[in-house]
């Protein structure tokens, strides 16, 4: 967190700035140019992009995430904890966790879908920057409706990574798909290749951003804020080569299913409970 | 100061993190401009290379084209960038797996052999310049000649050698980059509007008919400004070359659209209802009805009739500059279109563009009329019309 703090400061103030910006990419690029001869060292340094953590130790570790959508109860604690404990902007546009709510009203063959993001529960929340969901279905006849927690998928064969013209992105050795803030060059393409819409731009780094399992905080043997902060346990998280870890226990004890499994992306994050409509 | 981003109204259900649209008006310029590329030095290669000598009036004015559109195509994604000052880093340490990465060395590849290709054409105007003129032009021309004045009959064949063979490699290289900006898009399988094997062809096609169709407008309006009648037979031959890969143009789309709405997979009827809906204007009435429908006919008519003189060079020039606003909105239909349809497949975006920001309607003009810009001072510094002296 604290690189992306930094990375924030340094270009404050100058980001907007057109012509700066043009003529820092001009010098930038000849400088590039310039040091071409430094070339395997940056690659080597962008390849071997291993975090170093005291104590930890990415190869004995493999993360995984489990979401309950029986127990999730929509009250939303795992949007707010994780805007406030990543620093994620506080709007309706950008998130790295979100709720769906899926109702199916008695008559009505289509399910309706909202999240936490659509205007009505903006409105009921008051403002962006808080979290909840209207009662908008108080008067109607419901058939059946649940919540549906979502997040970065942390895919085995992330179509983010493969895109990412930098390599800015990358999968680590412990199953987490993080993003360099200091390599991203913005130009989005991974934001377009996820199929999940797990990802963002986010305008103050000027680069992209999204759920990292928060990685600051599980090399360090918490859970994730989201995970913390559920009152219900809907949201699972664990190392799968601990076979006494929660997720090690939700894998083994339920019948898991993952999102949009024809993409070839192979999500690891597993879910009990959704149905045919959640994709 | 521009607002930090702006959110797109939606329908339906999109994922919350869609209603920022990414990519904006400036890639729907990057691949037009990149199109404009390939189909100008397409038209030069039916002289330079297959021997059309009806194609001779245009051929270096073309090629002189295409290298001035190839030094505008970075900027437009160079403008888009979040670190724009990081826009080598792709070059220098490219992720191999990257549709893009490849962009730096299959354009710096291109300039280069447009810039070598350009060079050997001029050369003999500009070593006849250097010997000629004083100041600071005659020192550019100097400089030009890169030391060699040699204009001797055994030169020049060489320098025909070498027009041919990068022409030839040209081909390749102007329809690969096209062909690889259309991959970009097609090889993503998270939108089912983009996701198609046929995308590169279409892109590829779209470019080709784009850029035939500039220089059927460049030529015209080059030959008023110069005061000079316009060679039927080339304009001619132009308006066949345009209604020809028009027809493998509209029969790929075509045949694209009708796959996705036949295979029907999931998204579909979100798919048919932005058809149905905010496309009315820019796909149905502006791309095919006006832009591609009424050239079609119009060519059509009269190569069939064998319209000559003003009528031809009017048809021409008319059908031509619908094609150039066709192909734009094709660009943007796929571009734009592809991100107003929500992933979900559940619901739909509203794109706004913004009039003056960075990545803006102003910004997009001014990015289209640039190239222009560059060409009319090309032409006054390298004369690329049949009466002036250049290498054949």
């Amino acid at each position: 967190m604290d690189k992306q703090k930094g990375t924030e400061t340094l270009e404050e103030g100058s980001r907007r700035d057109f012509l700066r910006l043009f003529g820092a990419a001009i010098g930038g690029g000849s400088l590039a140019i310039a040091a071409n001869a430094l070339v395997p060292e940056a690659r080597a340094v962008s390849a071997s992009a291993k975090p170093e953590i005291p104590g930890y130790d990415w190869s004995k570790h493999h993360w995984a995430f489990g979401v309950d959508a029986t127990k999730c109860i929509g009250c939303l604690r795992c949007v707010e904890a994780c805007k406030v404990e990543n620093n994620v902007p506080k709007d309706a546009n950008h998130f790295r966790t979100w709720v769906e709510r899926y109702v199916t009203l008695e008559g009505e063959g289509k399910t309706r879908i909202d999240s936490q993001h659509d205007p009505v529960n903006i409105e009921a929340a008051g403002a962006e920057g808080k979290y909840r969901f209207a009662n908008r279905y108080k008067d109607a006849k419901v058939d059946k409706a649940f919540f549906v927690p979502k997040l970065c998928n942390h895919c085995t064969h992330p179509a983010c990574v493969q895109v990412c013209p930098v390599g800015a992105t990358y999968k680590t050795e412990d199953g987490a798909v993080l993003i360099d803030h200091a390599m991203c060059i913005g130009c989005q393409y991974c934001v377009q290749a996820c199929p999940y819409g797990a990802r963002f731009f986010n305008e103050e780094l000027q680069a992209t951003d999204k759920c990292t399992w928060c990685y600051h905080r599980i090399t360090k043997g918490l859970d994730p804020a989201c995970v913390e902060v559920c009152p219900v346990s809907a949201r699972v998280f664990g190392d799968r080569n601990d076979k006494q870890s929660p997720i090690s226990i939700f894998l083994r004890n339920n019948r898991v299913t993952v999102l949009r499994p024809e993409s070839g992306n192979a999500p690891n994050v597993f879910y009990v409970g959704i149905d045919k409509e959640v994709s | 100061m521009d607002p930090l981003f702006h959110a797109a109204p939606f329908t339906g259900y999109v994922y919350p993190n869609e209603t920022v649209i990414p990519w904006t008006v400036l890639i729907v310029v990057y691949p037009y401009l990149t199109g404009l590329v390939a189909g100008a030095f397409t038209m030069s290669s039916l002289y330079q290379v297959f021997g059309m000598q009806r194609f001779k009036p245009v051929a270096h004015f073309a090629m002189l084209t295409s290298l001035c559109c190839m030094l505008i195509v970075p900027l437009p994604l160079l403008l888009h960038l979040g670190h724009p000052e990081r826009a080598m880093n792709p070059v220098i340490t490219p992720h191999v797996t990257s549709a893009f990465a490849v962009f730096g060395y299959a354009a710096g590849f291109y300039v280069v052999l447009l810039l070598l290709e350009n060079w050997f054409v001029f050369r003999p105007y500009i070593v006849e310049q250097a010997q000629n003129r004083k100041g600071p032009l005659g020192l550019l021309y100097r400089v030009l000649t890169l030391g060699s004045y040699d204009l001797s009959e055994k030169a020049m064949k060489y320098d025909k050698k070498w027009i041919f063979a990068l022409a030839v490699i040209g081909i390749p290289g102007a329809h690969g980059l096209h062909g690889y900006v259309g991959f970009v898009f097609g090889s993503l399988k998270s939108r089912e509007w983009w996701s198609s094997d046929l995308m590169p062809p279409i892109f590829l096609f779209s470019a080709i008919i784009s850029g035939v169709a500039l220089l059927i407008v460049l030529y015209a309006v080059s030959c008023r400004l110069r005061k000079i009648p316009i060679d039927l037979d080339c304009m001619k031959g132009m308006a066949y070359t345009l209604w020809g890969f028009m027809m493998f143009a509209l029969l790929l789309e075509a045949v694209e659209f009708a796959s996705l709405v036949y295979r029907g997979r999931e998204g579909i009827e979100v798919i048919l209802e932005y058809v149905a809906g905010p496309l009315i204007v820019p796909f149905w009435i502006i791309q095919i009805g006006i832009c591609s429908v009424i050239p079609v006919l119009l060519l059509t008519y009269m190569i069939w009739r064998g319209v000559k003189g003003n009528a031809l060079i009017a048809g021409t020039v008319l059908s031509a500059a619908l094609v150039l606003v066709g192909v734009l909105m094709m660009r943007w239909n796929v571009v734009i279109g592809g991100q107003e349809i929500a992933k979900t497949g559940k619901g739909l975006l509203a794109y706004h563009m913004p009039l003056v920001e960075r990545e803006s309607a102003l910004t997009a003009a001014l990015l289209l009329v640039a190239p222009f810009v560059l060409l009319a001072a090309a032409v006054k510094l390298f004369p690329p019309w049949d009466d002036a002296r250049v290498a054949h």
